[in-house]
């Protein structure tokens, strides 16, 4: 099977290069990053992320033949050749397909992405209803790969100053839930012409993201409660 | 070559459930403490875990803490330590509850408190049964909810993490006191000394040792292989769980709570043959029961498909519904799997390699201890363990479902007040010894200068086939004697692997021979202690000795990786406050 990846060192490349791979797939070789480990044990050097390799620790999320994906959960029968691998876009390369991720994690952290509740401690759990708790399904699975907010043209231009649909996504996760009481000080976090109002709704996002989750959705949402808190 | 020394008060090595729920004790009591992961803390491997975390909340029907003790020490097959299984059981409900309080998206009941499933060997009114509902769960995503969570209550807190650091050894003093790690940036390759007032090991287990896991790629047993190369024993170590449902070929975890919604297994004839092997508990017997009973159908010629190499489980008859809202991530992974769209299709499964009981030898405080002038049982100065590294026991030779959550939130909060207190009683950071970094400066500089040595991949696959032959559901004395041989073979090949990778930056290759480095003395250290235990226990069951023997072996091996010796010491019969569970037969 015939790949194009996308390599640079910054020790020893001046600048980064596509190197073609051509390599035997064995029967047991099903997903791209079972390819990718196989061309990994002949060529020592290319160096990726990957963990759990099986969708859920969000390690290996590459731009696989011009779209944002999972190697662990992309089926390589799906993939025309040659399968064309370059690393997320819009962040920084660290090494062939490795990203610098600060940026993006820099912006999830400034949702303030954490229950706040300052009432004393019941003795048990707070109560939530079943329909209450349903409202955090499709915001809580999220695996921070990244596939959505390297997506985004809006996070392209301004990644410093745009949350990004991942952020907003988790910003809504605690929005949502009936335990927290931050919704105010959560909604002015994002009172701002670029960190919610960058969003455009053109949806790459959703498109791209590995677990079917809909940040568009969920920034539609706030948006909401910010007219709703406005009039 | 001089080493950058930075300074904390406490260093924690791993940033699954349990170092992050010990760094949030320490961060929120103000110390200053490193957390180094070699991934960012949400890629940890407890993300994967699916079904749930016992604690005997009672939210579904009667329940008691002294009924999950009974079940984890019967689970345990009288291996586990019953002062740490009180300990384990007693505080599982106030760790739930708090979880729960950090913003835990649990799944809820009509009345808006955590919803609990049945799990295997959960039983009521001390083992006799039935099953009880314990397992506090989000959906089958219960490891991501819980260390989502941690993560966020730890930004909270301010947690200081090193991301995409590999701690690499383990640094002690003459007086054998833990002082620290060197560890190495993985972005620049730059080699540290970490020096700290206690050292905390979290860094879970070591299941890649076999071919066929359903562990992540980073679960290399990196804690165990630093404490062992610094003289500290392994315990338990041939005691490895294989989970009953594997996804066949791709090794990727079905959770039991499939079981527990009501799924359960078929052989190649239609039958439901839990029923002849455990005819109360059924598909929800404990879990070493379950895959020797699978390992028997396919060796008896009743399993499935072309060459009839595994099981199939059944969940269609639950209904769209249930599997849309309780295993939605089972869905996901049988499509993407095995082909197989679970609400039509059965689930082809293989018991698979899944966690590890042995570890480094703790008390129930998170203490590492160690033998020493007689006494079996000496606390380590300044060094801990908990989590899946960490053998306090509570888990013995056979872990029961959804207790590796319970003992990550028991055990990393437990070890984090144990450190607490060690800090405030000895203030002051220790001299650090000369030779501080000189054993891990070797280690590198072997590595960079290998001419003529073997790949980490060729020498890596040959050490998880051996495993995988030699040290499977069922063992056999022969295979086991010259799995010892070529292991301790494969043990010198992984002394010269070379590397073609010599970049600075970012080098995953040679991250991964030092990964080999570590999962070696696991793999070692498994199959010697296995080879010695001649008796059948929990997940250890020997062909030659297929009866539990309490007179000579209710007890705990620990090997030492010098001259792979083995030593042994007594389980701890006498739980903290209630009275003993006396060994007796198991049955589900």
């Amino acid at each position: 099977m015939k790949f194009r990846i996308y390599r640079y060192d910054p020790d020893k490349d001046s600048q980064p290069r596509m190197q073609d791979y051509d390599v035997e797939m064995q029967p047991s070789d099903r997903m791209l990053l079972d390819a990718l480990i196989r061309i990994k044990s002949v060529d020592d050097s290319l160096s990726l992320r990957r963990s759990c390799r099986e969708g859920v620790c969000g390690s290996d999320a590459k731009n696989i033949n011009g779209k944002n994906g999972l190697a662990c959960i992309t089926r390589l029968s799906d993939l025309k050749e040659p399968v064309e691998l370059r690393p997320l876009p819009g962040l920084p390369v660290i090494r062939d397909l490795i990203v610098d991720m600060t940026q993006f994690f820099k912006q999830y952290h400034s949702v303030k992405p954490y229950l706040v509740n300052n009432q004393p401690s019941p003795e048990k759990e707070r109560r939530q209803s079943p329909a209450e708790r349903e409202e955090l399904d499709g915001l809580y699975e999220c695996i921070l790969c990244a596939c959505c907010s390297t997506a985004c043209p809006s996070f392209w231009w301004n990644p410093d100053k745009f949350v990004g649909p991942a952020g907003l996504l988790q910003a809504y996760r605690f929005l949502a839930d009936s335990r927290d009481e931050a919704t105010s000080e959560r909604l002015d976090n994002l009172e701002d012409p670029y960190r919610l109002f960058r969003c455009h709704s053109i949806m790459n996002c959703v498109d791209v993201c590995p677990k079917g989750l809909n940040p568009t959705r969920a920034i539609g949402k706030i948006k909401d409660l910010m007219v709703k808190r406005a009039v | 070559m001089a080493i950058p020394v930075r300074k904390f008060d406490a260093v924690i090595v791993g940033a699954g459930g349990a170092g992050m729920r010990a760094s949030l004790q320490l961060a929120e009591a103000g110390f200053k403490v490193a957390v180094l992961s070699k991934v960012f803390p949400t890629r940890s491997h407890t993300v994967a875990a699916q079904g749930g975390i016992g604690a005997a909340l009672g939210n579904m029907g009667e329940d008691s803490w002294m009924w999950h003790m009974y079940d984890t020490v019967k689970g345990s097959d009288w291996l586990g330590d019953q002062d740490a299984i009180e300990f384990l059981c007693r505080e599982a409900p106030k760790v739930v509850i708090e979880l729960e309080h950090f913003g835990m998206p649990f799944d809820r009941n009509a009345d808006g408190t955590v919803y609990q499933r049945p799990f295997g060997g959960h039983m009521q009114n001390f083992g006799a049964g039935p099953a009880v509902q314990r397992s506090c769960c989000a959906a089958d995503r219960t490891g991501h909810a819980m260390l989502h969570t941690l993560y966020q209550r730890n930004v909270r807190a301010n947690t200081h993490f090193f991301v995409e650091w590999m701690a690499l050894d383990l640094v002690r003093d003459a007086s054998g006191q833990v002082l620290g790690v060197t560890a190495m940036e993985m972005e620049t390759g730059e080699v540290s000394i970490l020096h700290a007032r206690a050292v905390l090991f979290a860094t879970g287990g070591a299941g890649r040792i076999y071919s066929a896991s359903t562990n992540a790629f980073i679960n290399t047993g990196d804690g165990l292989g630093m404490a062992a190369r610094a003289g500290i024993p392994l315990e338990d170590m041939e005691f490895w769980q294989f989970h009953p449902t594997g996804v066949a070929g791709a090794g990727v975890l079905i959770t039991e709570g499939v079981r527990g919604e009501g799924g359960y297994l078929l052989n190649k004839n239609g039958e439901r043959f839990m029923e002849r092997y455990a005819p109360n508990a059924k598909d929800l017997a404990s879990r070493d029961v379950v895959s020797r009973a699978m390992a028997t159908e396919i060796k008896e010629g009743r399993g499935c498909g072309p060459d009839g190499d595994y099981l199939l489980l059944k969940l269609d008859h639950l209904g769209v519904d249930l599997i849309e809202d309780k295993l939605p991530g089972i869905r996901e992974i049988a499509k993407k799997f095995a082909n197989v769209d679970p609400v039509k299709d059965p689930i082809p499964v293989v018991p698979t390699c899944h966690y590890q009981m042995g570890g480094i030898p703790t008390n129930y405080r998170g203490e590492v201890v160690a033998p020493q002038s007689g006494d079996p049982e000496v606390v380590v100065a300044g060094f801990y363990a908990a989590g899946e590294c960490a053998c306090a026991s509570v888990h013995g030779a056979n872990r029961l479902g959804t207790n590796s959550l319970t003992d990550l939130l028991v055990f990393g909060k437990a070890s984090g007040d144990t450190m607490i207190r060690f800090l405030k009683e000895n203030p002051g950071h220790k001299d650090l010894p000369k030779d501080a970094a000189d054993k891990t400066s070797a280690r590198l500089a072997r590595l960079d200068s290998q001419q003529g040595g073997e790949s980490v991949h060729e020498v890596g696959a040959e050490m998880r086939r051996i495993m995988q032959a030699h040290c499977g559901v069922f063992r056999f004395p022969d295979m086991l004697i010259e799995g010892v041989k070529k292991i301790k073979e494969t043990a010198e090949r992984v002394k010269r692997t070379q590397i073609g990778d010599k970049s600075k930056v970012f080098n995953t290759a040679r991250v991964e021979a030092l990964e080999l480095d570590n999962l070696i003395e696991v793999a070692v250290a498994t199959l010697v202690s296995a080879e010695a235990r001649n008796e059948s226990r929990g997940a250890h069951d020997r062909a030659d000795h297929h009866q539990r023997d309490d007179v000579n072996w209710l007890k705990h091996t620990l090997w030492y990786k010098e001259s792979s010796r083995l030593d042994y010491k007594p389980v701890h019969m006498k739980p903290l406050t209630v009275q003993s569970v006396e060994p007796k037969v198991r049955t589900y």
